[in-house]
């Protein structure tokens, strides 16, 4: 979760000023330590050392002293505004718009123009920009994949936009990055970034209903509705709860409850008897399911692929 | 004298020198107690997926670490130095309302206790220190801990504001004959522009508390989204103070550092009027950056850019006093005594957070580094590196002259040996965590991040610090009740408070001094002139304001006021009415006459 | 603040030569500007920014609050002649005026006690929208400053009243009157943001 070694333009253009920036910082901490050290050494009491002369300024060093800081900032302004206006550019028309919406404490993804609706896994096609809109359904959270690059607020009645293109696919942790509550430390989410054919192979069956289930998870249906699964979340062509996350291909997921369990059938299992245990505050109650439910939902949450 | 007279003597004194004191032990408790929530922190911080503390403990053990060192322990204990010296330096024999400096000490006690209070009805402040909207509202904070909160911040702000305006018109109008502006000590100029910054800074905060109290207690909708309402109007108002108040946190101990480095290297103070005119500008600047805290919520590329170079500029006048400090050591005698260490550990360290703030200041460098344990580093080693270092010089340079006792030296040093290397170890590690994307405010964090060796390196400097802050407290307990007793002058010093005895007598100056020059006891140790000519009477003589007990009661009856919001309203009412009295007696209290 | 005259009487010379009471009187005032220049900010930003509810040229009457404006106005004409009159030792002048000058503010608070209650009934609450609780809490908190001054100043009328105020305290007085003009300039810088420039 590093946010050096960027993949992705944002990240690389913000770890080049870092870089630069960090370059003239370690420049000025060595050369003024360095002073500190040596004029404590040179002029330590020592036996037989006179008294020292009053000296009580000096206007050639103050304005040397102002002014060469003063171009330091300069140099070191002006490539940052510049990398202002362009990490925040308009996006380019061949951006992929995905919609972020926090939530305490997931994340629900969407993408209009595909019709695809998600939660905590970003999937992304590589080498394509891609604009987030973030928005905010309850308190401010905060979007943050280190490795693709800064973070940007999701906040009530605003609308932020990310816009960056990942080169290397792979699957990059991310993590709220402003506090919003009892388990913003559990909010997490992963950035997927897969090659074109992959994602477009994703995409298909992201739009596909979900094939109906076979074994174990055939009874997972009459469970989700029994149970009372389908008040919050939608299924589609089962159920169209809104209040928590879209599970219609959670099997596909690699992870589940926003980044903190692998997806297993154990994990599912585990989530599913007692959510507050897990993620303190969750707002999914611990429900009154038998083993015989939770395990034929979590086969059947475990096969919606 | 008897017991109770001591107690009742304490409770009624409207002494600055004793008010130093009251803040200068309330604050030190209070940074303990803050120090004991930093160590939980960190314990919890040592492994993974810890389960020591819950979520909701560490919620509130990170709120409350950073409202009380900030507002309970560092502010308190630049005002212990307000109060103890500034009169002192100033020639002076008392602040310019005795009485109002008595009733902002009893408010920041009362305000300090009720918020810590919190923690015995489980319900100690969760939201940080900052408590951004709209997790504040009601709806997503149903308990009283957010009311603790701002009701306590309400409390504290009074506390500062009176006090702000006791110290402008002490320093503005009670210097001694021929102490002209140009020739105050550098301390009492930084408190004299801290003192401006927080009468200017906190009603912006108070502003934001207010709406947040009736978005909560009244139901409109000031900071909701769902209703119209902008939850960045509170980082606005909130950061309009929150900016300037760090500023508050670092000017007095660089106005210390600037008493220290002159009388250890025996030179004065270099570019005397540069380093004045540098804090008038950083404070005056210090209005004008607010935004750089908000450099993620998307205020746009122009203010983004904007920001980031008027926080830039800041820098500079910064670096210019760190210049003029290392060209006053230059050609000094330098000794190397306990305050010196504390002030070198001050310039070495608050460099360290300069410069990390330096790069926040860049809205790209910062989209990164925003919310992450680097700017856990940053801040760190500007408020302990930098405020507490200094802080820490001011306690061991003033210390014989507010005892009347020496510090043990030896013990001076280890102190400040286990302090430093307890804080790098424990501080500078989270520059890499943050660059690593470790998120603050996190009770927890996932294995496999290869976040677990620096986490348990910083809890191992965090311990280290603690024993530090046990060798200090050991000292100054050995000092108190054996102690070397102290002569007037035990540093050869500059300034007027080393040319009376220490402690000093009830009235300070038996005659009041008549200044010539800038370090004027300075000036007349080396025999430029001959001895100052005196003026006034015998001590006898001398009036000095009575003790009084309406600050106390006028103090209770605030926070009487405030707790009746938290419980009944016959509650508040009756604080109401307490208060009221208590400020109409107070106001009459010398018509009669009697004011010794 | 009232007290401290045998203080002051008997004190050191101030380094500036102007009283300390004085002095510090200004910086709280340059605190109350940033106070209420916060809230005034506060009910721009959300200016126009209500969809629903009621809005302000729907139930803002100009009319009467000018004449409250004037009343309030004038109350600081009284002010001034107050302080004229305890300053040359006018026993009746100063009863008089340190009377008038918080009866006038009295009927300001009337005519806005009036104006709210009237608001409230027409469905203008702090609760309804931004507009309702951004002008209830702007104009609240100055009618809460404009109540502490008049019972500031009926205390020195009570004082005068037993001829307990000479010219040694037209200084406590002068500081009564500051916090009046505030009082008075702040309510004008109101009317002008919240009435007037619609």
């Amino acid at each position: 979760m590093s946010t050096l070694n960027s993949v992705a333009d944002l990240g690389s253009r913000i770890g080049d000023l870092f870089t630069n920036i960090i370059g003239w910082t370690l420049f000025i901490l060595i050369i003024v330590e360095a002073l500190l050290v040596w004029v404590i050494w040179a002029y330590r009491d020592r036996p037989g050392r006179e008294e020292p002369k009053a000296v009580h300024g000096h206007v050639g060093l103050e304005i040397g002293w102002t002014m060469i800081p003063a171009l330091i900032v300069t140099i070191i302004a002006i490539p940052t505004i510049s990398t202002i206006f362009r990490t925040q550019a308009p996006p380019p028309d061949n951006a992929l718009t995905i919609q972020v919406t926090g939530r305490q404490w997931w994340w629900e993804i969407r993408y209009p123009e595909l019709g695809i609706v998600t939660a905590n896994e970003i999937v992304v096609p590589a080498g394509r920009p891609v604009t987030l809109e973030l928005k905010s359904g309850d308190v401010i959270h905060s979007f943050w994949v280190p490795r693709v690059g800064g973070k940007r607020d999701l906040i009530g009645g605003k609308v932020n936009t990310l816009t960056f293109t990942v080169e290397t696919p792979g699957a990059y942790p991310g993590q709220c990055a402003e506090f919003c509550g009892l388990s913003h430390a559990n909010m997490r989410m992963l950035l997927i970034a897969e090659t074109p054919q992959e994602f477009d192979r994703w995409v298909d069956t992201q739009r596909e209903p979900p094939a109906p289930p076979t074994g174990e998870a055939a009874a997972g249906p009459a469970a989700f509705v029994s149970g009372g699964c389908l008040a919050c979340h939608t299924i589609r062509g089962l159920s169209t709860g809104v209040v928590g996350p879209d599970l219609t291909h959670v099997g596909s997921r690699q992870s589940i409850a926003s980044g903190l369990l692998k997806n297993t059938p154990e994990n599912l299992a585990r989530w599913i008897n007692d959510p507050p245990a897990v993620k303190p505050g969750a707002r999914m109650p611990k429900l009154p399911l038998t083993g015989q439910q939770i395990a034929t939902l979590a086969a059947y949450l475990g096969a919606l692929k | 004298m008897s017991r109770l007279r001591r107690l009742t003597g304490w409770l009624t004194t409207v002494d600055h020198k004793r008010i130093g004191i009251l803040y200068g032990v309330s604050a030190f408790a209070f940074f303990l107690i803050g120090g004991i929530e930093a160590l939980l922190i960190r314990l919890q911080l040592a492994f993974p997926r810890d389960s020591l503390i819950s979520a909701e403990t560490y919620n509130q053990l990170f709120t409350m670490h950073g409202t009380t060192m900030i507002f309970l322990a560092v502010m308190p204990l630049s005002s212990a130095f307000f109060n103890f010296l500034v009169p002192l330096m100033i020639g002076a024999r008392d602040v310019a309302f005795p009485r109002l400096n008595a009733l902002s000490f009893w408010i920041f006690l009362f305000g300090g206790i009720f918020i810590n209070a919190s923690f015995l009805f489980g319900a100690a402040p969760n939201a940080g220190w900052f408590g951004y909207a709209n997790l504040t509202s009601k709806t997503f904070s149903e308990g009283q801990n957010l009311d603790f909160w701002l009701l306590g911040l309400l409390v504290l702000g009074a506390s500062s504001l009176i006090a702000g305006f006791n110290f402008i018109v002490t320093i503005v109008n009670m210097r001694a004959p021929g102490m002209t502006f140009m020739r105050l000590p550098t301390f009492v100029w930084m408190t004299l522009i801290t003192q401006f910054l927080i009468i200017l800074a906190f009603p912006p905060i108070t502003v934001g508390l207010i709406l947040l109290g009736f978005d909560r207690f009244v139901g409109t909708n000031f900071y909701n989204p769902a209703a119209g309402g902008n939850p960045l109007l509170w980082q606005h108002l909130f950061w309009l103070f929150g900016h300037p108040e760090v500023y508050i946190l670092i000017l007095p101990p660089m106005g210390i550092i600037s008493e220290v480095l002159p009388t250890f290297a025996r030179k004065p103070l270099f570019g005397y009027p540069v380093v004045i005119y540098s804090g008038i500008l950083i404070a005056f600047f210090g209005f004008g950056v607010w935004s750089h805290h908000m450099f993620t919520v998307g205020l746009g590329p122009v203010a983004d850019s904007a920001f980031s170079i008027a926080t830039m500029l800041i820098g500079i006048p910064t670096g210019v006093k760190i210049f003029n400090w290392l060209a006053t050591l230059w050609g000094g005698r330098i000794r190397f005594q306990t305050p010196l260490y504390f002030a070198l550990g001050f310039i070495s360290m608050f460099l360290i957070g300069g410069l990390s703030g330096i790069m926040h200041a860049s809205p790209p460098v910062d989209m990164q580094q925003q919310d992450s344990y680097f700017v856990v580093a940053h801040l760190h080693y500007v408020l302990v590196g930098g405020s507490l270092f200094g802080l820490f010089a001011g306690i061991y340079y003033w210390w014989p002259k507010i005892a009347g006792r020496l510090l043990d030296e030896r013990l001076g040093r280890v102190n400040f040996w286990l302090f430093f290397i307890g804080f790098n170890v424990a501080f500078f590690p989270m520059h890499f965590l943050g660059v690593m994307g470790m998120p603050r405010r996190i009770y927890t964090y996932a294995e496999g991040l290869n976040w677990e060796l620096w986490n348990r390196t910083s809890t191992a400097g965090a311990f280290l610090l603690g024993v530090a802050i046990l060798v200090f407290l050991f000292n100054a307990l050995v000092s108190l009740r054996r102690g070397a007793v102290a002569p007037a002058d035990p540093w050869d010093g500059r300034t007027l408070e080393w040319s009376i005895p220490s402690p000093p007598p009830s009235y300070n100056f038996a005659e009041v001094p008549i200044v010539k020059s800038r370090d004027e006891l300075w000036a007349q140790k080396k025999g430029r002139r001959s001895a100052v000519p005196r003026s006034e009477a015998s001590p006898e003589a001398i009036h000095l304001p009575a003790p009084s007990h309406y600050p106390i009661v006028v103090a209770f009856g605030i926070i009487t006021l405030a707790a009746g919001a938290l419980t009944h309203l016959w509650v508040s009412v009756a604080g109401a009415f307490l208060m009221i009295y208590g400020i109409y007696r107070f106001a009459f209290e010398y018509r009669s006459g009697a004011h010794g | 603040m009232i007290a401290e005259i045998h203080a002051g009487a008997h004190a050191l010379p101030t380094s500036t030569g102007l009283d300390h009471r004085k002095m510090g009187f200004w910086a709280f005032l340059g605190s109350e500007c940033m106070f209420f220049g916060s809230l005034i900010a506060t009910y721009m930003v959300y200016k126009g920014k209500s969809p629903s509810g009621p809005q302000p040229h729907e139930i803002l009457n100009i009319p009467l609050t000018s004449i409250s404006t004037f009343v309030l106005l004038m109350s600081s004409l009284l002010m001034v002649l107050a302080l004229a009159a305890v300053q040359r030792g006018d026993r009746l002048g100063a009863k008089l005026w340190l009377f008038g000058t918080p009866f006038f503010g009295s009927i300001f608070l009337a005519f806005q006690v009036y104006e709210f209650t009237t608001f409230v009934h027409e469905g203008l609450t702090l609760q309804v929208n931004l507009f309702g609780g951004t002008f209830f809490v702007l104009t609240g908190f100055h009618g809460a400053h404009v109540s502490v001054g008049v019972v500031w100043l009926l205390s020195l009328w009570v004082m005068a009243l037993r001829n307990r105020l000479t010219p040694v305290d037209a200084t406590i007085v002068e500081i009564a009157g500051l916090y009046w003009h505030f009082v008075d300039i702040v309510w004008i810088v109101i009317f002008t943001f919240v009435y007037l420039l619609q």
